[in-house]
């Protein structure tokens, strides 16, 4: 077992796939000759030829329906949005097309298409490199969302994504490619979508939480057990399909629950786990939800102050912990 | 191919005389007489659609009266090529039925019944998928197939085969960036996509004057480096010679425009009035050249068909229309535990 980065873990499973299945191939600005802006797709045209990595014209609405159009036809394509702020354009194929697909046209028509985005802050990347947008396809049925936080996690799910025979919006944390690193099996694996991971198992407190913010909750949850704090860490995995049988039984057993995101706190992917544990585990809470999440303003800024003040990190999320353990 | 006006129709004389369309190259006469058919089984049912909604039993149409010659001329050569694949768009219902669908399916989706074949009574009427015939129309947003068609292209390409893909769209499609998107990246890659504009020049009420500042929307062809012509699409002979030559060109070359010259018969859909913004007189003249009597006049005038067996044609398409209104009718709307079903793929 070797230690590898996000990014390499994220390549890996797309070279595996492309070999595994001629019809997988890649598509996206700069994704060819240059191996994409992140090398996440680095030698694979020379691997696999121009015509299964293909370097399209940058315009994203179309790299998105040329994709969709192959889908109907069979083919399992990855298209690359260069970054999640860039995907708008594409926007009316992925949520307006993609997810409709399969319900309007009574189940004739497949989407086996994975939508790859490098997402969220932290890197100094202002209003148009940094910005989540996965609660936008968190709340459009259709389509899966996938958070991994680690290589492994990475890897097996892009594995199963591209594998899947829907659209799959797979949403890599930029932060997080070169700076978290992890074991990776050198033999074949994957990782079920719909299947949450727990981090840390602890007693007292459950906190869930994807993406980078996922690091940032074990390092709380680490400060907090030095004060006899027990946190128990969930890692979503995916988002849809969401893993309820595991929020609630970790909130049932903790009795207190935290959601920590970086996307806007208002209608985000905490508030649905958070009606989620109101309305299953009541009973079971013995204090307030709590959300350490992103405020909401439009994406973290790019000045180092306002982007330190928007991310949530490690001793907010630590705070946010304590005043819910007091309780 | 050289940019060219395509037409073979004359034009009509000083004396009155009517427009006549000449007889095609290499078609039988039971070509011609099965698309008469096929043309007059889809009037047929587009005007008793147009009824039905004003009785309350089908709650949106858009009529392809005006367009059916270029709809049935271009799928008339797809059908003869053999190895063509279509995605029209929300005015192809004459295209669409006469690519194979039953009468009773036709009104089965329009009513919103179980068994409509192109998405069991989720979407408007004809709009989802129809495989069997070849046929893929996801969505209302206009331009949004023609990147998907490009991409099925691609997609066949990959797949080892020679399908051309035949993508369809009206005049305010022309519009939108997909548009340009789609057939910039056709080009690049020479993928066999032959983009069919039917332009009965509305966007709904938006004249062509304010959507475009050319004359002839096949002009912008060449800015993608492929062929563009503008077809006389009142004209199912124009429309099929024309599309046969595009695909052979398409095959072998890479994209082809055809922008075919429709009249609007009728308003947007059963929803519009449009009464409010076409100048009096305009759909009558139109109606002049209707598609459906030049043919049958060709057919009798060329002694393909004679006065009474057109009277016996319009008789049992008739017949059909009225039995396929009344199963669809009497037939059941999807039970509502299907809600939930198909969101996504198991």
């Amino acid at each position: 077992m070797a230690v590898k980065s996000v990014i390499e873990a994220v390549r890996e499973a797309i070279r595996e796939e492309m070999a595994r299945d001629p019809k997988v191939f890649v598509i996206g600005e700069d994704v060819g000759i240059r191996g994409g802006v992140f090398l996440a797709t680095l030698g694979l045209a020379e691997e696999f030829g121009y015509d299964r990595v293909i370097d399209a014209p940058l315009a994203e609405a179309s790299i998105m329906g040329i994709a969709l159009g192959a889908a109907f036809r069979g083919m399992r394509p990855i298209p690359e949005v260069q970054f999640s702020d860039f995907v708008w354009p594409s926007i009316n194929q992925l949520i307006g097309e993609a997810a409709r697909t399969c319900y309007g046209t009574n189940g004739a028509l497949q989407v086996p298409m994975v939508i790859r985005m490098p997402y969220g802050g932290g890197i100094r990347g202002g209003l148009f490199h940094s910005q989540n947008v996965e609660t936008h396809f968190f709340h459009t049925p259709g389509l899966k969302v996938v958070t991994p936080s680690t290589p492994y996690d990475a890897k097996g799910l892009l594995k199963s994504a591209i594998r899947d025979n829907n659209p799959v919006v797979f949403l890599e944390h930029k932060k997080t490619y070169r700076l978290v690193r992890g074991e990776v099996p050198d033999e074949e694996y994957t990782l079920p979508l719909g299947k949450a991971d727990i981090k840390r198992t602890g007693s007292h407190i459950t906190v869930v939480s994807y993406g980078l913010t996922l690091h940032y909750c074990l390092e709380a949850a680490e400060e907090l057990a030095g004060e006899g704090i027990d946190v128990e860490v969930v890692d979503l995995r995916t988002l849809t399909p969401l893993d309820t049988e595991t929020i609630l039984e970790s909130v049932k057993k903790t009795g207190k629950l935290a959601i920590v995101h970086e996307d806007n706190i208002t209608g985000g992917v905490g508030a649905e786990i958070a009606a989620l544990a109101a309305g299953q585990a009541f009973e079971y809470l013995d204090g307030p939800i709590m959300r350490v999440c992103g405020p909401d303003v439009p994406t973290m800024p790019f000045a180092q102050t306002l982007e330190d003040a928007y991310m949530p990190t490690a001793d907010k999320i630590a705070d946010g912990l304590r005043k819910l353990a007091a309780y | 191919m050289p940019r060219k006006r395509t037409t073979t129709t004359q034009a009509d004389g000083a004396n009155g005389a009517r427009a006549k369309t000449r007889l095609p190259k290499g078609l039988k006469n039971s070509d011609l007489v099965d698309y008469y058919t096929r043309l007059v089984q889809a009037r047929s049912l587009d005007e008793r659609i147009w009824a039905l909604n004003r009785q309350g039993k089908v709650p949106i149409a858009a009529s392809s009266q005006g367009h059916e010659a270029a709809q049935l001329g271009s799928l008339l050569a797809a059908e003869k090529d053999g190895d063509c694949f279509l995605f029209p768009y929300y005015r192809d219902l004459a295209l669409k039925v006469a690519a194979g669908l039953t009468p009773v399916q036709t009104m089965m989706s329009f009513m919103g019944k179980a068994g409509d074949p192109y998405s069991n009574g989720r979407q408007f009427p004809l709009q989802g998928a129809d495989l069997p015939h070849k046929i893929i129309q996801i969505s209302n947003v206009v331009a949004a197939g023609l990147t998907q068609s490009v991409g099925y292209a691609l997609g066949c390409r990959m797949a080892g085969e020679k399908t051309v893909v035949l993508v369809y769209f009206g005049d305010g499609a022309t519009s939108q960036g997909e548009t340009h998107e789609a057939m910039n990246f056709a080009s690049i890659h020479k993928l066999p996509v032959i983009f069919i504009c039917e332009n009965n020049r509305y966007a709904i009420s938006t004249p062509k004057t304010s959507q475009m500042a050319i004359e002839e929307f096949a002009d912008r062809a060449s800015s993608y480096g492929f062929p563009g012509f503008t077809v006389d699409g009142m004209d199912l002979v124009a429309c099929y010679e024309a599309t046969r030559e595009a695909i052979i060109h398409a095959r072998s070359q890479g994209p082809v425009l055809l922008e075919m010259m429709v009249e609007r018969f009728m308003s947007h859909t059963t929803d519009d009035d449009d009464s409010r913004y076409r100048p009096e007189g305009e759909v009558e003249r139109a109606r002049e050249r209707d598609p459906v009597v030049t043919l049958a006049r060709t057919l009798i005038d060329e002694t393909i068909l004679t006065q009474k067996q057109v009277d016996e044609i319009a008789a049992a398409v008739l017949k059909a229309t009225d039995e396929a209104t009344d199963i669809a009718d009497a037939s059941s709307p999807p039970d509502e535990s299907g809600l939930h079903d198909m969101v996504y793929s198991p």
